[in-house]
């Protein structure tokens, strides 16, 4: 395995047991891949949203499934014919799903609804056609694609029924009657109505979007969208906001953006790795400063995203009025913070700041031991509110999104495994290009 | 705890204040003055901008009639500004009452609120105003004044209360009023606008708000402090859908706090009677609900005042959504009439009536080239924190080509607002790429309005965030955190090369 971006350091701490940097990586990587051996359904390869009883599959922790299922077999935590049949058994699932308007089915237009059924793959929960969590679920198809690359009749369906997938989508009707996509739709309703302006996790899918082979989206879909970045000196460190980690998390954890530069970046003179990077900064940066006093925050101690939290209700705790949330997008500097923070992203920044994710894991360690069962991190602690140790309210069960993520980003730490897998996928670098980016490895 | 005080909620009839106010702002034994010749002016509308270009014109020395149907003053004084400002000090006393002991203070015993003495307070405060506007001092100022509806009959001649006055120059300012929505069922059930919602006699124990816009907002946080349940229906996905995201998330959570309830994405379909309530039907993505409320507030939109004037009779061209036409120099079709205000402008406030009024004035009166495009206009949402904005947004800027940088600081950085427990909130400073020069700014923070008239001053003087860097400003004051995003700015200025350098010169 070689290092990628930057060399890794001896243990940070020689207190026992005097674990290395990698043998750490490779225990919380190994249990957060086991979550998708855990909670898949080995019928259909639907995936729980979280290990919560009764949960949902999600159709973009599938996503995270196929490309997770790749390291195992580099890993040797199981083996490449097991990673293959299930890898097929899902993308066969889908192939097979029914697509119609009507509200009670897998998906329409190519695209999925958010939360389906984990036995019969039905539309539950009344969830939306999901632009961005059929992103997600295309990019694990596509990296399955381009790992399962041998001669059998298994990998060969592999690629051909991924290939199937992604070219039926129709990524223009997306759009409705504007000019950038839309964040959903459902049966009945149509599009839905959010506003979804600024920086986000959608980078991904517009590359995809731009680079379909039967219904591309126009180039000016992405430029329209840049136009409502915001570039923002805060903390004095620039870079271009959005508050919530994941948003600098998800599209980095597919393409690998050190070094290539859309027309935005080439104006500031950064690229989107870099961005990341930065905006992992100004969320430790948020932290030391802690404006609002919350117990537990500190330079190893941050990590501000979408996470499950205590709930919504308001509650008095030492003498402080406190507003708590449930499952929110939290961020900074801006908030929402109600004092959550979620373990999980800050160790997915691994890959832009290695010596603060790892300082921030072996914190997390320390402090507070009984979050961590079987080396997973939580979804959330929130040491604000009164729980069974220091940390306070810590999430029930485990989120596939976060372990997910972690498996994708460590790996990428640790070999770049699906960085360099996606680079030899045609689309994405088809897409970039189609977005704008030059430089680095698309030269 | 806050309790409302339900039993005593009634105003009392104290009519002291209101006669006060009529006495001052359209006194009943009023009479009109006799047109002498021909008007150098002749304002139709006593509102902010009429009294504005009344009072400038009468200064100037020219002869100027004022024409008001209802009271001077307009909706600033009577409807709007003034007694909505007066209701939301005593909303933020409440507020703070209520986290008395975030400050480190203690509230003996239960907080009632009284809704009588909120409203005699805005009374007072509304009639201690109309001092300064009253017509007895604007007849003292060599002002015509003239209540009566006003009427064109023909190019350069008003009609008012039956009287005849030409004039070689006409301005009108006769402003807007609210919108009816278009809601089944709502004009039968009843619903307020800041037309009536001052008149309000008991406090309302639910309401609801249609709209998420400034005046939606503010009404909405107001009425949730003094203990009423509130909800918010806005079919659109944000709040002040024009401001920056991460400000209008900031008062979205601000409102939750006080307990309002947000329902984004939801239009109010119809409304009907149920004996006393008010059952408004909701849909929210294909979802349909019900709530039951005592009162309405609706808070969408105004339409000019433009039908009564007989426009025509006077060559005037005007629509009845966007009011009057007028060029950037604020004339109408007919090039002896000008127009300023609510009447004719997009941006619907008060120092936006007043400032185009005095463009309107000079360009009627001394042939001025004036534009209105030219203005720099800040704006404010009074809300808690207040949302102030100024120039440019980023959407705007980049629509122009023009590379933006945004330098923020937070107001938990700022000392001040850390001492007066307002920490909430930030300064945004735009500025072009590879330049100081500023082209727009957002302020949330507790005075947000207060604050953000130091960066209209930069933006239309031309100052950049070098010099504001270098103005000292008194310690500690929130407005300082502008001064601290001008040193964030001088900071990037620090180049590697440029430290370098000046590490060798230190260490010679």
């Amino acid at each position: 395995m070689t290092v990628f971006h930057s060399p890794r350091r001896p243990a940070t701490v020689a207190d026992p047991p005097a674990e290395t940097d990698d043998a750490l990586l490779d225990r919380f990587q190994r249990a957060a891949f086991c979550y998708f051996l855990e909670q898949g359904n080995p019928e259909n390869g639907l995936v729980a949203d979280t290990s919560r009883p009764g949960s949902p599959a999600s159709i973009a922790v599938v996503g995270f499934a196929l490309s997770c299922y790749p390291v195992g077999v580099e890993r040797g935590w199981m083996t490449r014919a097991d990673a293959a049949c299930r890898t097929l058994l899902t993308l066969r699932f889908f192939q097979g799903s029914v697509q119609s308007d009507a509200p009670g089915v897998t998906g329409y237009k190519g695209f999925y609804y958010h939360f389906l059924d984990m036995k019969t793959g039905l539309r539950v929960w009344q969830s939306e056609l999901s632009l961005i969590d059929s992103t997600l679920l295309l990019a694990g198809m596509l990296t399955a694609s381009v790992y399962f690359d041998a001669d059998s009749p298994i990998e060969r369906e592999i690629r051909s029924c991924a290939e199937a997938l992604y070219r039926r989508i129709d990524w223009p009707w997306s759009r409705g009657e504007g000019i950038t996509v839309r964040q959903g739709w459902k049966p009945g309703s149509g599009f839905l109505h959010y506003g979804w302006e600024g920086y986000s996790e959608a980078t991904l899918l517009y590359v995809l979007g731009l680079a379909s082979p039967t219904h591309p989206l126009p180039c000016e879909s992405f430029e329209t969208w840049t136009a409502t970045y915001q570039w923002e000196n805060i903390y004095d460190i620039e870079f271009l906001y959005a508050g919530p980690l994941f948003i600098h998390q998800y599209s980095q954890a597919w393409i690998d953006f050190a070094g290539i530069r859309d027309g935005f970046m080439r104006g500031k003179v950064s690229d989107y790795f870099e961005n990341s990077r930065r905006a992992t900064l100004v969320q430790r940066e948020y932290a030391r400063r802690n404006p609002y006093g919350y117990p537990g925050y500190g330079k190893n101690s941050w990590g501000f995203t979408a996470c499950d939290g205590p709930g919504f209700e308001t509650k008095v705790i030492d003498g402080r009025t406190r507003r708590f949330f449930g499952y929110a997008a939290r961020g900074v500097p801006y908030g929402p913070d109600d004092g959550t923070i979620n373990p999980c992203a800050a160790l997915a920044s691994l890959p832009f700041v290695p010596e603060l994710a790892l300082s921030a894991l072996r914190h997390f360690c320390r402090h507070y031991p009984e979050m961590i069962q079987d080396s997973r991190l939580p979804s959330g602690f929130n040491p604000t509110v009164p729980g069974a140790g220091a940390a306070g309210w810590v999430c029930e069960g485990y989120f596939g999104l976060d372990q997910g993520l972690l498996v994708l980003m460590i790996e990428n730490y640790r070999s770049g495994l699906i960085w360099r897998l996606m680079r030899r996928c045609p689309p994405i670098a088809q897409g970039l290009r189609r977005a704008g980016f030059t430089g680095g490895w698309l030269s | 705890m806050i309790a409302a005080d339900e039993h005593t909620d009634e105003v009392r009839p104290d009519e002291r204040f209101p006669r006060t106010l009529r006495a001052n702002l359209h006194p009943p034994a009023w009479r009109n003055p006799e047109p002498a010749g021909r008007y150098a002016l002749v304002i139709i509308g006593a509102g902010p901008g009429g009294l504005t270009a009344a009072r400038e014109a009468a200064a100037l020395g020219a002869k100027v009639a004022l024409i008001e149907r209802d009271l001077i003053g307009g909706d600033r004084l009577n409807v709007g500004c003034v007694p909505s400002k007066a209701i939301i000090r005593t909303a933020r006393l409440y507020a703070e009452m209520r986290d008395a002991e975030n400050f480190g203070g203690q509230v003996p015993g239960e907080i009632r609120i009284g809704f009588a003495t909120v409203m005699e307070r805005m009374r007072r405060i509304q009639a201690r105003i109309s001092r300064g506007s009253s017509a007895r001092r604007l007849a003292e100022a060599g002002i015509d004044v003239y209540f009566g509806e006003a009427r064109f009959s023909g190019p350069d001649t008003v009609t008012v209360a039956g009287q005849s006055l030409r004039f070689r120059k006409a301005l009108i300012a006769t402003g807007a009023r609210p919108l009816t929505p278009p809601i089944p069922g709502l004009a039968e059930a009843g619903y307020l606008t800041n037309e009536n919602v001052f008149n309000l006699t008991a406090r309302p124990r639910r309401l609801l708000v249609i709209g998420g816009g400034p005046l939606g907002c503010e009404g909405a946080q107001a009425f949730a402090r003094f203990g009423s349940h509130v909800i918010i229906a806005q079919n659109d996905p944000t709040f002040l859908a024009r401001e920056e995201r991460d400000a209008a998330q900031i008062i979205s959570d601000a409102l939750a706090r006080d307990g309002v309830e947000i329902h984004l994405n939801t239009a109010v379909v119809a409304v009907r009677l149920e004996g006393a309530d008010k059952i408004v039907d909701l849909v929210c993505d294909g979802d349909k609900s019900s709530v039951a409320v005592d009162e309405i507030l609706a808070g969408i939109g105004r339409a000019p005042n433009v039908e009564s004037l007989d426009l025509e009779a006077a060559g005037i061209r005007y629509d009845t959504n966007t009011g009057v036409k007028v060029d950037d120099f604020l004339r109408t079709s007919n090039r002896r009439v000008y127009a300023a205000g609510d009447v004719c402008l997009e941006h619907k406030f008060t120092h936006t009536a007043e400032a185009s009024a005095r463009i309107a004035l000079r360009n009627a009166l001394f042939l001025g080239r004036r534009r209105f495009s030219k203005l720099t206009i800040p704006w404010c949402t009074y809300t808690d924190p207040e949302i102030a904005h100024v120039g440019l947004y980023v959407r705007e800027a980049w629509d122009q080509n023009i590379p933006v940088r945004t330098f923020t600081i937070l107001m938990h950085d700022v000392d001040r607002a850390v001492t007066d427990g307002e920490a909430e909130g930030f300064v945004k400073i735009h500025v072009r790429q590879g330049t100081d020069r500023i082209l727009g700014a957002t302020v949330v923070a507790c005075h947000a309005g207060e604050m953000i008239n130091g960066l209209s001053l930069a933006i239309s003087t031309g100052i950049g965030l070098r010099a504001l860097a270098r103005v000292i400003h008194t310690y500690p004051t929130q407005a300082e955190a502008i001064k601290m995003a001008a040193e964030a700015y001088e900071r990037t200025r620090l180049t590697p090369f440029l430290r370098a350098l000046s590490k060798r010169w230190l260490a010679w």
